[in-house]
C-alpha cells in the first residue's frame, strides 16, 4: 500500500519548480504576455533539458502520475509551451505502429521538436480547431471522435490564424487541417484512443491543480503580509475562513488527481471515469480558486502588474479545453452505469 | 502508487477470515441473553487472537499488539464483511481508555480500563456547559476539596453528553483554581454518575428525538468523587483533555461512510425516477467529486500513517470536508424526496414505532447533517484550525492567549 508521493517524485517536482523559477519568473511572463510569440524557447529548453519529454515513453520507468506531477508544476508556474501536447505525442507515437511517426520520437523526447495537442469533438478535416502554441509547433497531435488519434506535420496544408488569446501564457490559434496528410496512430474505436483522451484529461486536471495551489499560496502569503486596521489581514476571521475554504477545495482534490493518474497507469477498470471526474472537479476548483484569490487580495489582485490574472486566464482555458466540467460529469455519470 | 496491501497483509487476511468463519455468526435463532453471551465470548476470542483491543495492554484485557495500520485495516474490512462485532464503541473506548493509558495512575487503569473494554462502564463526556461551547476552557463547573482533602465536591452543569442516559461514569473538566489563568485552573476528573448529587435530563433535539440515544444535560449539586480519581495534576486538566480530543477527531469521519451514503443517494434518485434528469446527474457527479476526494485523501492519510510520514495540513481538513459534503447531499436529497418530505419517517421525532420507511427516511440525514456542523468541533472552529495551524495565519486577537 502506497498512496503518497515518493521522495523521487517530490525531487522531480522540486527540480522542475526550480528550473521554472529561474527561466520563467514573473518579469518574463509579463514580457511574454505583452509580446507576439506563442512559445518561449528558453524556458522550454530548460524544462526539456531535465528529460521531461520522454516521461511517457513506455520504457521510461515512469508513468502518467509522474507526467501529471510535472504538469502540476508547469501549471503552478504558468509555464509557456504545449507541455501536455508534447508528453502525449510521445505517449501516442511510442505506443503506435506508425513507423513514419516514430521517426519523430527522438526529437520529441529531447524537446527539439515541439508538438501540440489539437482536440475537436467534430471532424478534424473540416473543423476549425483552437490550438495552443500552434505557430511554434512542428507537429500536431490530433484527437477527435471521428478520426481517432493522428499526427500532422506543420506545413502548407495546415492554416494557422492567431487570435487575441485570453490565456496569455499559452496563446491559441485557429487551425485547419483540410487536405493535410494525417499519419494515423489509432483508429477511433481503438481502446488506445480513449485511453489517450483520458490521459489528456488527467494532465489538464494536473495543470489546474498546480494553478489552484499557486493562487491559494499567493493569497495566504499576502494575507500574512498585508496590514489593515493595524493587523495582518489574515488575522481576521472573515478572510481566514475564505482562505481555509480555498485550501479545503484544493488540497483534498490532490488525491483525486493522484488516483486518476494511478488508475491510468495500473489500467484499472475505472480509469476513464476517474479521469473525467478529475478533469471536471479540478477545473472547477481552479476557477473557484482564481476568483477567490482576486477577492482575497483586494485591489492589488485586480491589477495587471500583480499577475494573478495569468492564472485566472489559464483557468478559463483549462475549464473548457477537452470538454467542460458538466460534459465530463455527464460522461462520468454514464460510465458509472447510473 | 499501489493500493494493494501486499502479500503479508493478504496472508493475515486469510488468517482473519479463517478465524471469523470458525467463530461467527451465531446460530440464526439465537436471541436475548444467549446472543449477548455469544457476542461477549466472540469478542474475548477475537481479543485472544490479537484482532481486537490491539492498543490495550494484556493486563487490562487488551491484546497488546504492535502498531500496524495495515493489519488494523484488514481486520476492520474483514469484520465488516462478516458483519461481526468489533470493539464496544462510545466515548469510553475512544476517549477514556486512551487518556488513562497515557495519563492515568496504576490504580485508575486497574479500576476502569478492563470494565470499559468489557462494556460494563459506559462513559459520558463532561466538557461543554451552557456557557462554554467553542470556548471550552471557560468552563465554570466548580470543584472544591472536601475539608479532609480526600474528595472533590462538584457543583455546576454539563451539557451535550452523548449516551448520557446510559452512562455509568463521566470524565469531566471542572474549575478548581478560580484565580489561575483560565487554562491553568481546570482539573480532569472521573466520577461515578450513580449518586444523589447528580441529576440528568435528556435534551430534546430539533429532530424531536429525546431520551436513550441522544444527548443529556447533567446537574451537579454537591456531587462527590475521590481525589484519587483525578487524572493528571490538579490545574492541568486542560492539557489532559487535549489527548482525548485528538482521539475523538481521529475516530470521526470514516471515508467509507460517506461513500455508502452517496451510493444511497444515487439509489434514491433511481427510486424516485429522477436519475435520467441531467440536472440531477450533474449535481450527483459534482457531489461525488468531493466524496472521492475525501475517499482518496483517506488513502493518502492511511499511506502516510503506514509509512510514518506527516501528511501535512490535509489531515486538518477531513472533518470540514465531510460536513460540507453532507450538506450538499442533504440539499440534493431534499430536492429528490420532494413531497415525501411532508411526512416524517416512521419513528422519527419520537413519534410512533420505526416501521417501513420510504424516501422520507432521508429527513434523518437532512436534519442530521446540521448536527455535524456543531458536534466534535464546530465548522467555524475547523476553519480557524485550517487557517491557523494549516496555513500559518495569525491567531484572532480575541483568542491570541488561547492554546
Amino acid at each position: 500500500m502506497h498512496f503518497h508521493l515518493t521522495e523521487e517524485q517530490t525531487a522531480i517536482q522540486d527540480a522542475v519548480r526550480g528550473t521554472l523559477a529561474d527561466s520563467w519568473p514573473m518579469e518574463r511572463i509579463h514580457a511574454f504576455a505583452d509580446g507576439d510569440a506563442d512559445f518561449d524557447g528558453d524556458s522550454w529548453q530548460a524544462m526539456m533539458a531535465l528529460g521531461l519529454g520522454g516521461i511517457l515513453l513506455p520504457d521510461s520507468g515512469m508513468g502518467l502520475l509522474d507526467a501529471a506531477l510535472v504538469c502540476e508544476v508547469a501549471g503552478e508556474a504558468a509555464a509557456a509551451g504545449p507541455l501536455i501536447g508534447q508528453l502525449l505525442a510521445v505517449a501516442a507515437i511510442a505506443r503506435s505502429e506508425n513507423e513514419a511517426a516514430k521517426a519523430h520520437l527522438e526529437g520529441l523526447s529531447s524537446g527539439t521538436t515541439v508538438a501540440t495537442l489539437a482536440f475537436t469533438a467534430g471532424d478534424p478535416a473540416e473543423a476549425e480547431l483552437m490550438v495552443p502554441c500552434a505557430r511554434s509547433a512542428q507537429l500536431f497531435l490530433i484527437g477527435s471522435r471521428t478520426g481517432g488519434i493522428a499526427l500532422v506535420e506543420a506545413g502548407d496544408a495546415v492554416t494557422i490564424a492567431p487570435v487575441a488569446s485570453t490565456d496569455r501564457s499559452r496563446p491559441v490559434s485557429k487551425v485547419t487541417f483540410a487536405g493535410a496528410t494525417m499519419l494515423q496512430l489509432f483508429a477511433p474505436e481503438d481502446p488506445m484512443t480513449a485511453k489517450l483522451y483520458a490521459a489528456a484529461l488527467v494532465l489538464a486536471a494536473a495543470d489546474a491543480l498546480g494553478g489552484a495551489q499557486k493562487v491559494t499560496d499567493m493569497s495566504v502569503a499576502y494575507a500574512k503580509e498585508r496590514e489593515q486596521f493595524g493587523q495582518p489581514i489574515g488575522r481576521f476571521q472573515g478572510l481566514k475562513h475564505q482562505l481555509a475554504h480555498m485550501a479545503l477545495d484544493v488540497e483534498p482534490a490532490r488525491a483525486l488527481l493522484w488516483y486518476a493518474a494511478y488508475a491510468w497507469d495500473a489500467d484499472l477498470p475505472d480509469a476513464a471515469r476517474a479521469a473525467a471526474m478529475a478533469k471536471a472537479h479540478l477545473s472547477d476548483v481552479y476557477v473557484r480558486a482564481t476568483r477567490a484569490a482576486v477577492a482575497a487580495h483586494g485591489g492589488i489582485g485586480y491589477t495587471w502588474e500583480y499577475g494573478l490574472n495569468y492564472w485566472f486566464r489559464r483557468a478559463v482555458f483549462d475549464r473548457a479545453w477537452l470538454g467542460s466540467p458538466s460534459m465530463q460529469r455527464a460522461r462520468a455519470a454514464k460510465l458509472a452505469g447510473w | 502508487m499501489d493500493l494493494s496491501y501486499g502479500e503479508a497483509a493478504e496472508a493475515f487476511r486469510a488468517e482473519v477470515r479463517g478465524f471469523l468463519s470458525a467463530h461467527w455468526p451465531p446460530a440464526p435463532d439465537m436471541r436475548g441473553a444467549d446472543l449477548k453471551q455469544f457476542v461477549r465470548e466472540f469478542r474475548a476470542r477475537a481479543t485472544d487472537a490479537g484482532f481486537l483491543y490491539r492498543a490495550i495492554p494484556k493486563i487490562y484485557g487488551g491484546s497488546e499488539q504492535p502498531v500496524d495500520v495495515i493489519k488494523a485495516q484488514v481486520i476492520r474490512e474483514e469484520f465488516a464483511r462478516a458483519r461481526a462485532p468489533m470493539e464496544v464503541g462510545g466515548n469510553g473506548m475512544n476517549m477514556t481508555v486512551p487518556t488513562l493509558l497515557e495519563k492515568g495512575t496504576e490504580e485508575q487503569k486497574e479500576l476502569f480500563i478492563r470494565k470499559t473494554v468489557s462494556g460494563e462502564y459506559i462513559w459520558g463526556q463532561g466538557y461543554s456547559e451552557p456557557g462554554s461551547g467553542s470556548d471550552l476552557a471557560s468552563v465554570r463547573t466548580k470543584g472544591e476539596l472536601s475539608a479532609d482533602g480526600t474528595k472533590w465536591i462538584i457543583n455546576g452543569q454539563k451539557i451535550w453528553t452523548s449516551q448520557g442516559m446510559q452512562s455509568t461514569h463521566m470524565f469531566m473538566l471542572v474549575r478548581t483554581e478560580p484565580d489561575a489563568p483560565k487554562h491553568d485552573g481546570i482539573t480532569y476528573l472521573l466520577i461515578d454518575l450513580d449518586q444523589p448529587g447528580i441529576t440528568r435530563r435528556p435534551i430534546r433535539q430539533m429532530t424531536g428525538e429525546e431520551g436513550d440515544h441522544t444527548f443529556c444535560e447533567f446537574f451537579f449539586d454537591n456531587a462527590e468523587t475521590p481525589v484519587s480519581w483525578q487524572v493528571g495534576e490538579r490545574g492541568q486538566g486542560w492539557y489532559v483533555s487535549r489527548t482525548t480530543l485528538k482521539h475523538e477527531r481521529a475516530s470521526i469521519g470514516s471515508a467509507d461512510g460517506l461513500g455508502r451514503q452517496f451510493s444511497k443517494l444515487v439509489e434514491l434518485a433511481q427510486e424516485v425516477g429522477r436519475i435520467d434528469d441531467p440536472i440531477v446527474r450533474d449535481k450527483l457527479a459534482q457531489i461525488e467529486g468531493f466524496v472521492l476526494s475525501h475517499r482518496y485523501t483517506s488513502f493518502r492519510l492511511f499511506s502516510c500513517a503506514a509509512a510514518g510520514e506527516d501528511p501535512g495540513p490535509v489531515s486538518l481538513m477531513m472533518k470540514l470536508l465531510l460536513t460540507e459534503t453532507g450538506h450538499e447531499m442533504a440539499l440534493l436529497a431534499q430536492e429528490l424526496i420532494g413531497e415525501h418530505g411532508f411526512v416524517e419517517p416512521a419513528g422519527a421525532g419520537g413519534r410512533g414505532n420505526r416501521g417501513p420507511r420510504g424516501p422520507e427516511k432521508w429527513m434523518d440525514q437532512i436534519m442530521g447533517s446540521l448536527g455535524n456542523s456543531i458536534a466534535g468541533g464546530a465548522s467555524n472552529i475547523q476553519r480557524n484550525i485550517i487557517g491557523e495551524r494549516g496555513l500559518g495565519l495569525p491567531r484572532d486577537l480575541a483568542m491570541s492567549g488561547e492554546r
